[in-house]
């Protein structure tokens, strides 16, 4: 051969070498691939409604994931007519850009969850998720009844709004320092929710797990549920939905 | 004796840190790992007081040192790992598969549910089963394409142990609900930096025993376990960027969000598919394939062009993982056509393992262990076929997020890392012990017809279940709306469950066969009484024309 980088047999005495050239190799897709997505600001459109989740709805998010409800569910509605029809509107890419990680999914054993939010009341969530065969009987969830035994864990309320801001959350002081406050004023009706309300603009606040005496694991999962793809007004942005298969007609 | 010593008061200073971890922490799945993570450095202090090798010491059977002068008693323990993780990961599998098929199987309980279940079996069998199977193979081929001891043997013992506390504590902290929520990634923040220790250990020994070598080249197999050691590396550092809420807690966020944790993620997953559970078992194929057909490697120079091509062109294919997402559409153009592309290295491989057998095809009939690594070859070629048809975007909307998807990663499991794996320990089992040969070959053989036939029921019951609910999830009637609710595509899949439970259900029983047969080798039993594998039979009495003999 006329044309050679490099003697192979070089590579193969050469330990040194042979690492320096593999790791080079399998960097060059990563950095091409990856880094752009941190730079090209048309990665994410800016959208109107997005925000962080509240105190409640992020430690309702934290036992989604401690569940592994991602295993069965995905958080993507994809831009296919059927997709739109059984599940709502496409899903952008800034509706998940406060998820540390994502949860997009990889599998639909269950139906998708992206815009779950105000289809259901909280009180078919609770009994959905207590006993998902008394309300589907041909469901295969399991059952998470203990979680309206639980109380739900409040004490590091702050640790984790100050951990999320610290990864690019915008939490404002104030948000991180009346964490514990605001998430207490989500769960209980008869809390004072002005400040809260401003914070989080379209806050849902109610008693999520029927237990008006305290908060449980359910209050918060239910209340990640309930947000769940209602922060984005479809109609506003229905200029940037446009379906690959002619959807939505 | 000072270094034993000093060696042992580390390891108890450690214990000690641990446990005050596990005392100053309010999380309590976190200080139940830091009570495991106690007691495994006393354990380590009390083995470093005995010298490292204490336990091949205390039992000889794991040290027979008689078969060779390699450092092998790592990979005997390796051996045994390797099958213990894998019966343990099958028998998960299985349960999580009936889970789906019976929901009360969930047992109301929070610790044993499918959510719960799942990350345990696809991390037992990928890092526990896969990941010994890696580090005792690489130690036993490095040793000997190098014609050197291991490198560091103590840090090698670190390696061994260290990566089985990792295993430990990835399991207990996914019953407690301990994750990330990243597939393939899901143990936290400490667990990681634990297996990062391990891991850079690991290639120090690696390149420790590479630089060692008596031999001018580095054999092709080390090429193939190089790359595949570094690349991991490079994979779990970057995607495990994550910050701990706290340093005395379990929970940590990703540094990255949204669309950017969504592809970093599915780079390191799809690598994970591609370094771990292909460059790494290539490597073993390139050594133990040759080595039981006594026949040379087919081409030096397809092996060159193969190993750079796999490589560079695997690490792009992860966008495949995210078509019509909200990621932006030229990443996942870009994934789709590598992923296209990478049928023909993939395939390189598959010829070269392949065509090692010229001129000793004959074994597939007289050599069951041959015959089983034929069959990995072949299923990694099915699946690295189906795979790039799958990242065809057109294709992939309709298979994405269905069980055609899992039916393609087990006839990639099963298949070819399962398959591949057993072909290995078979090898391995007599000359690691100083056996004559195997306890039975016939067993083997059983082996071989019981995992193919479950690879054959779980692959094809998935790709009917898989099809049926992309269909029918799409599917209009007259009338132009959607003809079925999501719960009646689950409620069709039923029957399809069961066959693949039952795939799953031969899979293990394989397995155990397996597991009789290499603990019989272990323990010396006199060889099994039965008929040879040999030629196919013949008769020169009945091989004569049906003519009728008259009666006397």
């Amino acid at each position: 051969m006329a044309f050679r980088i490099i003697e192979h047999a070089k590579l193969e005495r050469n330990v040194a070498l042979l690492g320096v050239f593999a790791l080079v190799t399998v960097m060059i897709g990563g950095l091409v691939q990856i880094t752009p997505l941190f730079w090209i600001d048309s990665t994410i459109e800016k959208v109107e409604g997005v925000r962080p989740y509240t105190p409640l709805e992020q430690a309702g998010r934290n036992i989604y994931i401690r569940e592994g409800c991602y295993v069965c569910h995905s958080q993507q509605v994809r831009p296919f007519r059927d997709e739109v029809e059984r599940y709502g509107p496409y899903s952008l890419a800034a509706e998940s850009m406060y998820d540390h990680p994502f949860q997009w999914g990889s599998k639909r054993t269950g139906p998708d969850l992206a815009r779950v939010g105000g289809r259901y009341s909280d009180e078919w969530h609770r009994a959905h998720l207590k006993d998902p065969r008394a309300v589907v009987p041909e469901s295969i969830m399991p059952p998470y009844a203990f979680l309206a035994e639980k109380s739900l864990r409040t004490d590091d309320i702050v640790a984790q709004l100050t951990a999320l801001s610290r990864v690019g959350v915008p939490y404002s002081k104030e948000a991180i320092a009346k964490a514990a406050a605001d998430l207490e004023a989500q769960a209980n009706p008869d809390a004072d929710a002005t400040e809260l309300k401003k914070r989080y603009p379209k806050v849902q606040v109610r008693d999520y797990d029927g237990d008006p005496t305290k908060i449980t694991e359910m209050d918060a999962l239910v209340s990640y549920l309930q947000v769940l793809g209602t922060m984005v007004d479809h109609k506003k942005a229905a200029s940037q939905q446009v379906p690959n298969e002619g959807a939505a007609k | 004796m000072e270094k034993l010593v000093m060696r042992g008061g580390v390891w108890l200073f450690v214990a000690l840190l641990l446990l005050l971890a596990a005392a100053a922490s309010s999380d309590w799945a976190f200080s139940v790992h830091m009570s495991i993570a106690c007691l495994a450095a006393l354990i380590a202090a009390f083995a470093s007081g005995k010298g490292f090798d204490f336990l091949s010491q205390r039992y000889p059977v794991l040290s027979a040192d008689n078969a060779s002068k390699y450092d092998d008693d790592l990979i005997r323990f390796g051996l045994i790992a390797t099958i213990f993780w894998g019966l343990a990961g099958f028998l998960a599998g299985l349960y999580i598969a009936l889970q789906l098929a019976f929901p009360a199987l969930n047992l109301n309980f929070e610790y044993t549910t499918f959510g719960r279940l799942r990350p345990l079996h696809t991390s037992a069998v990928i890092f526990a089963f896969g990941g010994n199977a890696l580090i005792a193979t690489s130690f036993y081929v490095v040793q000997r394409t190098c014609r050197a001891r291991l490198a560091f043997p103590s840090l090698a013992r670190f390696v061994f142990w260290g990566y089985q506390l990792f295993i430990v504590l990835a399991a207990t902290g996914y019953l407690m609900g301990v994750t990330q929520s990243k597939e393939y990634a899901e143990p936290e923040w400490y667990v990681d930096l634990w297996l990062t220790v391990v891991w850079v250990s690991y290639l120090a020994v690696f390149v420790g025993t590479l630089m060692k070598r008596k031999e001018p080249h580095i054999y092709v197999a080390n090429w193939f376990y190089l790359s595949f050691i570094i690349t991991v590396a490079m994979l779990h550092l970057v995607n495990n960027v994550s910050l701990p809420v706290s340093l005395v807690g379990s929970q940590s966020y990703s540094a990255f969000a949204g669309v950017q944790s969504a592809m970093t993620q599915w780079w390191y997953g799809h690598n994970a598919v591609g370094f771990f559970l292909t460059a790494g078992f290539l490597a073993m194929m390139y050594y133990f394939v040759p080595k039981q057909a006594e026949r040379p490697v087919y081409s030096y120079r397809l092996s060159i062009i193969h190993f750079w091509a796999l490589i560079f062109l695997y690490i792009w294919a992860g966008p495949h993982h995210l078509h019509y997402t909200a990621l932006p559409d030229w990443a996942q153009t870009l994934g789709m056509v590598f992923s296209i592309v990478l049928w023909m290295p993939s395939w390189g491989g598959m010829i070269n393992g392949l065509m090692t057998l010229n001129g000793a095809w004959d074994k597939i009939r007289t050599d069951p262990i041959i015959r089983m690594m034929v069959m990995s070859l072949a299923f990694y070629g099915m699946s690295t076929f189906e795979g790039p048809m799958m990242s065809i975007k057109a294709v992939n909307s309709l298979s994405h997020y269905t069980d055609w998807t899992i039916g393609h990663v087990h006839s990639g499991a099963l298949g070819w890392n399962g398959m591949v794996t057993f072909g290995c320990l078979y090898y391995l089992a007599p000359r690691l012990w100083g056996r004559e040969r195997l306890y039975s070959l016939r067993m083997v053989n059983w082996h071989f017809w019981l995992a193919s036939a479950g690879i054959v029921f779980y692959a094809s019951a998935m790709w009917v279940s898989g099809i049926m609910q992309g269909l029918m999830w799409r599917e209009y009637g007259a009338d132009g709306y959607l003809v079925y609710s999501f719960v009646e595509t689950v409620d069709a899949m039923f029957p399809m469950y069961l066959i693949r439970a039952f795939g799953g259900l031969l899979y293990l029983t394989g397995a155990i066969v397996m597991t009789v047969n290499i603990w019989k080798t272990i323990a010396g039993s006199p060889l099994r009484q039965e008929a040879p594998m040999t030629e196919t039979p013949y008769n020169p009495e009945a091989d004569r024309p049906a003519v009728a003999v008259p009666a006397e």
